[in-house]
């Protein structure tokens, strides 16, 4: 049985890490900012709804 | 009498050579079977993964034949080489229609996208709509697949194995399956299985994480619910506009986000309750049946039972630890910074799990005080969760894809 092991692997893929978890936090904050956009639409058509 | 001790012959000689192997793998599918139906961890999905293992272990089933010209022989595969012949697979028993499902259902995806729709009808993102804030922390609990990925990458070259075995911390078996077929690799049985067995699991992994991260005083946090008048027209935009956010800014996100966003319009346009409610119970358990038992096609003894099997599992154990944890520190972190505290536990309620997370971290908060009720909170954060995983899938196949 062969086991590959190459614990520098680790370090070299760490970059994949960092955009990774930047764009999950990226598209994730384009997503709050269009859902806090909708809301605020919606909630102001309901209020001239109302009126 | 004869007829007896021939038949006895036959079954002692089926422990003979490798056959040994098999009979582990029904010994494995029991335990899946015994989980699911006594400890009734994802039943849906481990009972029929239990069965199609056992079946999926007899000799004759999957064959390795030697196409010596215009000959098939029984050979080894040194003898095959001699004789200058190809080594190929012959399948047989079950594996013949378990094949034509795999290519049908899995390999194009078409399982697990389905399942999708049946999941984002049963979705209700009204209390993530009433805190939008709550996003951020389904982001911060995706770090345990990038950590498994750096860790995966330790003992498998190969960026299509360590890629894959990363999203077994999105805590979500289709995104791991779509993950694991579109970049081709080998392990598919294997992360199928470990993603199911921890989602199953969660309720034991979890608890112990954040109680190690926490304090008693940090659990004790309450957090009243303010529900937000949330309008049906913004319950009907939110899925359309996630598809579009998705689809522009993480292509590779496109058909898992917008089956799942389909699923929710479906739910949330008020016009098709019928549809809705189908996608929810009949088309949900009509894939589920045929998505478990087409994984255990590759159950075989010979794709199984290996040492980086055992890896996968304790690097997906892995997965799920950090991605808790990562929730849990991304809570104590925004606190430092924050005017109104949050409880830190609802940060692991992120990973995608759902709803099991988002109810174990309201358990633990009713542990530390029972007027500590979390629920609503940890459910918002939980199908943000949902989301980001697919997105954090989505960008694995973003950046590895290219390399195919």
């Amino acid at each position: 049985m062969f086991l590959y092991f190459n614990p520098m692997k680790f370090v070299e893929n760490l970059k994949y890490m960092g955009i990774g978890m930047l764009g999950v936090f990226m598209i994730i904050a384009i997503i709050m900012a269009a859902t806090y956009g909708i809301m605020r639409f919606t909630s102001g058509k309901k209020k001239n709804d109302n009126q | 009498m004869k007829e007896i001790m021939s038949l006895f012959g036959t079954l002692l000689g089926f422990f003979q050579g490798n056959n040994w192997q098999m009979f582990l793998m029904w010994i494995i599918g029991g335990v899946l079977i015994y989980l699911a139906i006594k400890k009734e961890m994802e039943p849906t999905l481990l009972l029929p993964i239990g069965f199609g293992a056992i079946l999926m272990n007899f000799p004759g089933v999957v064959k390795h034949v030697c196409q010596c010209g215009f000959e098939t022989m029984d050979l080894t595969l040194e003898k095959c080489v001699e004789c200058g012949g190809e080594f190929t697979q012959k399948l047989g028993g079950i594996a013949e229609p378990l094949e034509t499902l795999y290519h049908a259902g899995i390999a194009s995806e078409l399982f697990p996208l389905i399942l999708f729709i049946g999941i984002g009808a049963m979705i209700d993102f009204g209390p993530l709509l009433s805190n939008p804030k709550l996003m951020i922390f389904g982001a911060a609990a995706q770090f345990g697949i990038f950590f498994t990925m750096c860790m995966a990458s330790v003992f498998f070259p190969d960026f299509r194995d360590f890629a894959s075995i990363a999203v077994i911390g999105a805590a979500d078996g289709p995104t791991s399956i779509v993950v694991a077929n579109t970049l081709g690799s080998k392990y598919v049985g294997a992360i199928t299985v470990a993603a199911y067995s921890y989602m199953a699991l969660v309720p034991i992994i979890q608890p112990p994480v954040i109680k190690f991260l926490t304090t008693e005083k940090e659990r004790k946090i309450r957090m009243p619910y303010k529900p937000a008048n949330v309008s049906k027209t913004t319950k009907i935009l939110f899925p359309i506009i996630i598809s579009i956010v998705a689809c522009a800014f993480a292509p590779g996100a496109g058909s898992l986000i917008g089956f799942l966003m389909f699923g929710n319009l479906i739910r949330e346009c008020g016009v098709l309750d019928s549809i809705s409610e189908t996608a929810q119970k009949v088309l949900a358990n009509l894939i589920t049946i045929f998505l478990g038992i087409t994984i255990a096609f590759n159950m075989t003894a010979s794709q199984f039972l290996n040492f980086e099997t055992l890896l996968i599992m304790g690097l997906g154990l892995i997965a799920f630890i950090v991605d808790t944890a990562g929730g849990v520190l991304f809570g104590k972190l925004y606190n430092i910074f924050a005017k109104e505290k949050i409880n830190p536990m609802i940060g692991a309620a992120g990973i995608s799990a759902f709803p099991m997370a988002g109810r174990i971290v309201n358990k633990l908060g009713l542990e530390a005080d029972n007027q500590n009720f979390l629920l609503m909170h940890s459910i918002g954060v939980n199908v943000s969760g949902q989301i980001a995983s697919v997105i954090a899938g989505a960008l694995i196949l973003n950046i590895f894809v290219p390399m195919l």
